[in-house]
């Protein structure tokens, strides 16, 4: 059955989509996305370099570590106990992994640490792409106190325009996360850790 | 809002001239707005192909432009296949219903709001309010301006205008922080603690969007505060509000804008999150709204429909002289500054009829618009259109018919320009009073004995 509210929205919609089509311009064109326009390389452009520079100057940390064992070793030494952590690198083995958990996302308020493997990163923002599988469960890498990351140097690409053609379709959730949460809402005062992860290490790995 | 309700009647210049009543505090608001365009400057001049992106981008939303039809009905297909609820709303009282009777089915009360301009186009907020609904916006500066009872004077740091002293004692009053302490460090932390408890306790999400993508149904929403994601990630049901004009064709499109994005704004390189919300999680609903509350309308205007194009990034405000020394209230508008006085117009031209003229015309609106809409154009084509109709005041009206009537006449303004020379040197009052519009918070300079053209004659005799 059809109520009178949907009845009002199908019009709507209707009527709407008839005024776009009479009022639209004529066609337009989409533009080139030509990487040697739009993301063109410096001579000497080291993308390892300049994403920890950016990631410095946002206000995020990095460690560049040979192996799985010296991240283990960098966070107990951080986060002794009794710190809650959730760890969804099995490489590393240390803290709980997201199993032992309900359903709830909200019992992860308490998180002191959540470890997470990101995709690739991007040199030119120091951003980092994370999608729901990544993640367990997509509240922990915002709702954490501090969140540590961790990418191959190698997966470091120039430019989003780099990162978009390594991201394909099979994500529900995905984000785009560059250095600790902040404001800057109090007189132009940055400030980290406004309602996310108050500090970001990433960690880097060959 | 109390606020909104003051300013709706009076019109900017009287606005304005209440804001400049207190010269230091505008002095301060000029400089921290023109240090945020600072910051916008030395990010764009770090890219080299600056000015092709900014081309490139312009070009991308022409061809939505010219695709909406298309474009909204792919989105909308792919958006329903990810287990999306997709909804129409012809105006702003059509989007606060359908939002309303969602929150309705749901039997709960409480609410958190991240940022969104469409929704204070639409005055949600009030509307829930009176609906019974316990709507918080999570957003810091948007919660400061919400506990002040105000709408935000700037659309990306709505509250631009407070001072971290009055920040302080708002805090004191409403969130019970200690009296005098104005640390911004120590208030944000304070808002943090008050605003996880309504994260913790609100089981629907609102939030706006920066980007929707006709090809995969996903909208992508930006902040830096992670204030958005986690309202979504706590709820059980996340509602997007989102202008019609917000769809880009593809993915690979949001490479372009992300990157013009933050760095028009803010100068940062990015904002710290940009998520792409495609299927709700496991047991969560998830609605679209989508508004066009008179885009659809300006769409077939050649001269206004650019307007459509903007990605709300403020950098038109942050740069306009009149927004900075004016403050965003008095456009007494959703979206102030140069935008704004384009956008409000298409509305309602009588009650924003003014608002193309608090603008000197210098174009710097233009010049760092990340999509190159023709603000600064389009302020002077809104003159006309509403001179035209009939909207601007018998002042203006007569002073530009007096003005047109000299400047055609060379003996009369030869006559009228020595007139005005000497009574200015010898009868300065007459001319700096409180009578004449250009003398406030300005010192007419001393008038020379010649005109130039006397001194031309006279010189070329004797040469």
């Amino acid at each position: 059955m059809v109520s009178h509210k949907q009845t009002q929205s199908m019009s709507s919609r209707e009527k709407i989509l008839a005024t776009i089509k009479q009022n639209q311009p004529p066609a337009a064109p989409l533009p080139s996305l030509a990487l040697s326009d739009l993301a063109p390389v410096a001579p000497g452009f080291d993308a390892v370099q300049k994403f920890t520079t950016v990631l410095q100057g946002i206000g995020g940390s990095i460690v560049e570590v040979k192996n799985w064992d010296q991240i283990h070793a960098h966070l107990s030494a951080q986060f002794p106990s009794p710190a809650r952590i959730i760890n969804l690198i099995p490489e590393i083995h240390l803290g709980d992994s997201l199993n032992a958990l309900s359903a709830k996302p909200h019992t992860l308020e308490d998180v002191n640490l959540a470890v997470i493997k990101g995709q690739f990163g991007v040199a030119e923002n120091s951003a980092i792409w994370i999608t729901d599988t990544d993640m367990g469960d997509r509240a922990l890498p915002f709702i954490c106190e501090h969140l540590a990351l961790v990418i191959r140097a190698s997966s470091i690409v120039n430019t989003m325009h780099h990162a978009y053609e390594r991201i394909h379709t099979g994500y529900a959730f995905g984000t785009f996360l560059a250095g600790p949460s902040k404001t800057a809402d109090i007189e132009q005062s940055l400030v980290l850790g406004a309602h996310g992860a108050k500090t970001l290490t990433v960690f880097l790995l060959p | 809002m109390e606020a909104q309700q003051h300013t709706a009647s009076k019109d900017h210049a009287t606005l304005a001239d209440t804001f400049n009543r207190d010269e230091p505090r505008v002095d301060w608001h000029d400089k921290t707005l023109w240090f945020v365009r600072q910051k916008r400057d030395k990010a764009a001049w770090q890219i080299p192909e600056w000015e092709h992106l900014r081309e490139t981008a312009s070009q991308i939303k022409h061809n939505v432009l010219a695709n909406l039809h298309h474009y909204l009905l792919s989105f909308e297909q792919q958006a329903q296949q990810n287990g999306v609820t997709v909804h129409w709303a012809a105006n702003a009282e059509e989007h606060n219903q359908i939002v309303h009777s969602i929150i309705q089915k749901t039997g709960i009360t409480r609410v958190v709001k991240s940022k969104s301009m469409l929704t204070e186009e639409c005055h949600l907020n009030d509307y829930l309010q009176a609906q019974g609904i316990d709507v918080v916006d999570t957003d810091l500066g948007e919660r400061i301006v919400q506990l002040a009872n105000e709408p935000p004077s700037h659309i990306v740091l709505p509250c631009i205008h407070w001072k971290k002293e009055e920040i302080g004692e708002l805090f004191h009053k409403h969130l019970g922080t200690p009296e005098g302490n104005s640390d911004p460090q120590f208030l944000t932390a304070a808002a943090r603690v008050h605003l996880r408890e309504r994260f913790m306790t609100s089981p629907i999400a609102i939030t706006g969007v920066n980007f929707a993508i006709a090809e995969t149904g996903e909208v992508v929403v930006c902040t830096n505060e992670g204030n958005a994601d986690l309202g979504v990630q706590l709820s059980d049901v996340h509602i997007a509000c989102m202008g019609i004009e917000k769809l880009i064709p593809e993915r690979k499109h949001l490479g372009v804008f992300l990157r013009l994005l933050a760095r028009s704004a803010t100068g940062q390189p990015i904002t710290t999150y940009s998520s792409h919300f495609r299927k709700p999680r496991p047991g969560q609903h998830m609605h679209i709204v989508l508004v066009d509350n008179g885009r659809s309308e300006r769409l077939g205007s050649d001269d206004f429909r650019n307007a459509l194009k903007c990605i709300r990034c403020g950098a038109c405000m942050n740069t306009c002289p009149v927004y900075r020394r004016s403050g965003g209230h008095s456009y007494h508008y959703a979206i102030a500054g140069p935008i704004g006085s384009i956008l409000a117009p298409a509305l309602d031209m009588k009650k924003n009829a003014d608002l193309p003229f608090a603008s000197t015309l210098c174009g710097s609106c233009s010049n760092v618009c990340p999509v190159k809409i023709d603000i600064h154009d389009q302020l002077y084509k809104w003159r006309q259109v509403l001179a035209k109709d009939g909207y601007v005041g018998s002042t203006k009206k007569n002073g530009m018919k007096g003005m047109a009537f000299v400047l055609s006449h060379p003996r009369i303004y030869r006559i009228s320009g020595s007139v005005g020379r000497w009574v200015s040197r010898h009868m300065p009052f007459l001319v700096s009073n409180s009578l004449n519009p250009w003398a406030k918070q300005r010192e007419m300079p001393t008038a020379p004995k010649q005109s130039f053209g006397e001194w031309y004659r006279t010189n070329k005799r004797k040469a």
